[in-house]
């Protein structure tokens, strides 16, 4: 059983900031859908199906927008896909609408993720009380903060590593016209002086909440051939969940996590994960998430993560770059922040990410994950086609 | 050469107007636990998994990252989630194995509607700004459309009577349904529907295991082969839409080839008896075809799961060897605005 390579060849995102009052749901994710078809050069026509991805509905107070949302899509007449994984969505998205490529169903797919945040309170929306479950406390801060604190213990990280990622994932922003948060004087001294919110996690080492949308046009082959310009391909997918919350369950380095990096591997021909790709875009919500899901990821060794970090190895210029886009730290439009990633991981390896280019990236990762460190996806893309 | 997909099991809950005593992961454990026994697969053996459900029926963000733990994710298992009808989780997990990806999928999906008022629920489905705000629910959206088949000519009040006794009768032979036998049509709740006309309100869960090729047939005597599969939608806009009609659906019979030849069985995901008069004509479904033999979503209505729910019960009746080539329907939005066609066949025999 051989799949149809898939090929992305348009992407578009809109410009992510806290509110885009000028506009409303159908406005924002049409303005993200045109600028990817405009990338492809193809029209709404081209389309044989959408596939959208957002995180919860209560985010936005519509409960199933794909159907408000079919209009303003082009997707009238067409089969249209909702997909939700909690955080992860974004990338699950991409998944799923890569697998319609993949399996032949559909020769070209729009697939698309947004949250406008604006509309609503995520905070309110993460935090409603759910009887006989522990509650996940005043958003995602909350929960997460115990887990950063377990690594530091357990690598012995100094905590100054979670200020250097927040600086360097700050200023990579700067280059990156869409990204929401713009800090044009930030210092490292500036992220250290913010005020701690959730100990160890600084204010300066938290996502904003962002309005955005991002989307992708993925196609096959013979798609591709007709592409206008370059393509990345897609050399491997996967996802992978387990429970929130279980004795045994490891937060610092979810095995979900490993296994889905593994997997993606495994189907890219990915020996040495350190020295075969060239860049990453990860889920970074919280500064400390980068080097926890370096060492998740398999860029270095069980407690190591951190020494890659503190040595300007994820830095744009370094050895191994993370999140050149800004990443979630510096935009996280959440339903969206999984499809930025993958998005990026493609720009990327298509030469065309401007001045957040990473010179000579050919094998880029995408990362996304979601709920208690529950639901995994994950995307390696490449400038040149599989088994090539 | 594309592959062979089947449905080899089925199982969902007795649907009940409340199940105030049981979470959702409760309601949902044994119905995994017997469709996984029928085949005698474990959590583990299954290639993929995935599920529909929406939040707003808990009235909490992220409520199906709990219903996850019933179907026991450890170690790690490859996961998905649709925020819509059971049968369009289906619909990833058949394109998940035509890939080659996995073999086997089980795919569930559950709706509690006892929790809060679904009339009320389901308005916050339609456009946010110019149209949620006011307010019209499912049974109002579906009495205009009611009526309009009415003013068209296509049916009356009696007819659509006749659909719901039908219905109700059918589900006399149902285990599962919520309400069977003789149901009075009743009031008006909005003219034209009578109680009758409508669903019941309740809670319930349903599951599937699909499998590819010589696996179905190792796993179920008579597999229901999926010989295609589509949905489509239409604009949102109640105003651009004729009601009388569903293109969507005639469109994804189309593809799914149900028009290349006769079925004798239909389950369609008709929640309001005038829909069974829509779907018959975009289906074109003679009277030879029996409808909805498990009572259809007149009988029970879990929503998120009902669409999955007459997928399972058309697979069922081949498996059973009732039926040799059975169509299967999905429903989703106001008024059916996204339809979703299945055409399941046995072996011959």
């Amino acid at each position: 059983m051989s799949k149809e390579p898939v090929a992305v060849v348009g992407i578009g995102q809109t410009k992510h900031v806290a509110a885009r009052r000028d506009v409303s749901i159908a406005g924002l994710v049409r303005e993200a859908a045109l600028r990817a078809l405009q990338d492809a050069e193809l029209t709404w026509a081209d389309v044989d199906a959408v596939v959208i991805g957002k995180a919860p509905d209560f985010f936005e107070g519509v409960m199933m927008p794909e159907l408000y949302l079919a209009d303003a899509l082009g997707a009238v007449g067409k089969p249209m896909l909702r997909v939700h994984t909690a955080g992860s969505v974004g990338g699950s998205t991409a998944l799923v609408a890569a697998n319609l490529v993949a399996a032949r169903v559909h020769g070209t797919v729009l697939t698309l993720a947004f949250e406008k945040q604006s509309e609503s309170n995520a905070m309110w929306g993460l935090s409603l009380p759910i009887p006989f479950q522990q509650p996940l406390l005043a958003g995602a801060g909350g929960f997460f903060a115990p887990h950063v604190r377990a690594y530091m213990r357990r690598s012995g990280a100094p905590d100054t590593v979670g200020s250097l990622v927040a600086y360097k994932d700050r200023r990579n922003a700067l280059k990156n016209p869409c990204a929401h948060l713009h800090e044009h004087d930030i210092t490292l001294e500036k992220v250290q002086a913010s005020p701690m919110l959730w100990d160890p996690i600084r204010y300066s080492e938290t996502c904003p909440s962002s309005d955005g949308a991002c989307a992708m046009v993925l196609t096959d082959r013979a798609g591709a051939a007709r592409a206008p310009r370059p393509p990345a391909w897609m050399l491997g997918g996967a996802m992978r969940s387990e429970p929130t919350l279980f004795a045994g369950k490891d937060f610092v380095s979810p095995q979900a996590g490993k296994d889905c990096a593994a997997d993606v591997y495994r189907q890219a021909g990915i020996a040495d994960p350190r020295r075969d790709i060239d860049a990453v875009e990860m889920y970074v919500p919280f500064s400390w998430y980068e080097p926890m899901w370096l060492e998740n990821l398999g860029f270095a060794e069980e407690g190591e993560g951190w020494k890659l970090t503190e040595s300007g190895v994820t830095e744009l210029d370094g050895d191994l770059p993370v999140n050149m886009s800004g990443g979630v730290l510096s935009t996280n439009p959440i339903g969206a922040s999984g499809m930025i990633r993958f998005a990026e991981a493609a720009l990327q390896v298509r030469g065309l990410a401007g001045e957040h280019q990473v010179d000579g990236a050919r094998k880029v990762l995408g990362h996304a994950y979601g709920g208690g460190s529950q639901f995994f996806s994950m995307w390696l893309v490449g400038s040149q086609p599989p088994g090539s | 050469m594309t592959r062979e997909i089947a449905v080899v099991a089925f199982a969902q809950t007795d649907h009940r107007r409340s199940t105030e005593e049981s979470s959702e992961v409760e309601m949902l454990m044994p119905v995994l636990h017997e469709v996984l026994d029928r085949t005698g697969l474990k959590t583990a053996d299954i290639g993929f998994t995935c599920s529909g459900s929406s939040d707003y029926l808990a009235g909490r963000a992220f409520s199906f990252t709990l219903a996850l733990d019933g179907v026991g994710a450890w170690p790690p298992i490859s996961e998905s989630h649709v925020e819509m009808d059971g049968a369009w989780a289906l619909y990833e997990a058949w394109t998940k194995l035509l890939t080659g990806d996995a073999d086997t999928a089980l795919v569930y999906s559950y709706g509690k509607c006892s929790p809060g008022s679904v009339r009320d629920v389901l308005t916050r489905q339609l456009d946010p700004y110019y149209v949620a705000p006011l307010w019209p629910d499912a049974v109002a959206l579906a009495a205009l459309q009611a009526q309009a088949l009415i003013d068209a000519g296509d049916t009356d009040e009696p007819a659509l009577a006749a659909v719901g006794a039908r219905s109700r009768a059918d589900a006399a032979a149902n285990p599962h349904a919520q309400l069977a036998g003789r149901v009075p049509q009743g009031d008006y709740v909005v003219r034209p529907l009578r109680t009758g006309d409508c669903p019941p309100i309740g809670d319930g869960a349903a599951a599937v295991v699909l499998a590819a090729g010589e696996r179905a047939r190792e796993l179920c005597e008579r597999p229901a082969w999926i010989r295609g599969i589509d949905h489509r939608i239409e604009a949102h806009a109640l105003g651009v839409r004729d009601l009388t009609d569903s293109p969507s659906t005639r469109l994804a019979a189309e593809k799914a080839g149900a028009f290349e030849g006769p079925v004798d069985t239909a389950e369609l995901h008709a929640p309001f008896s005038a829909q069974e008069v829509v779907l018959r004509k975009a289906l074109r479904l003679g009277d030879g075809v029996r409808v909805n033999p498990s009572g259809g979503a007149l009988a029970a209505h879990p929503v998120m799961a009902a669409g999955l729910i007459r997928i399972g019960e058309a697979a069922a009746r081949i498996h059973r060897g009732e039926s040799d080539r059975a169509l299967a329907h999905a429903t989703s939005g106001p008024c059916l605005q996204q339809n979703l066609v299945a055409v399941l066949e046995g072996d011959p025999r």
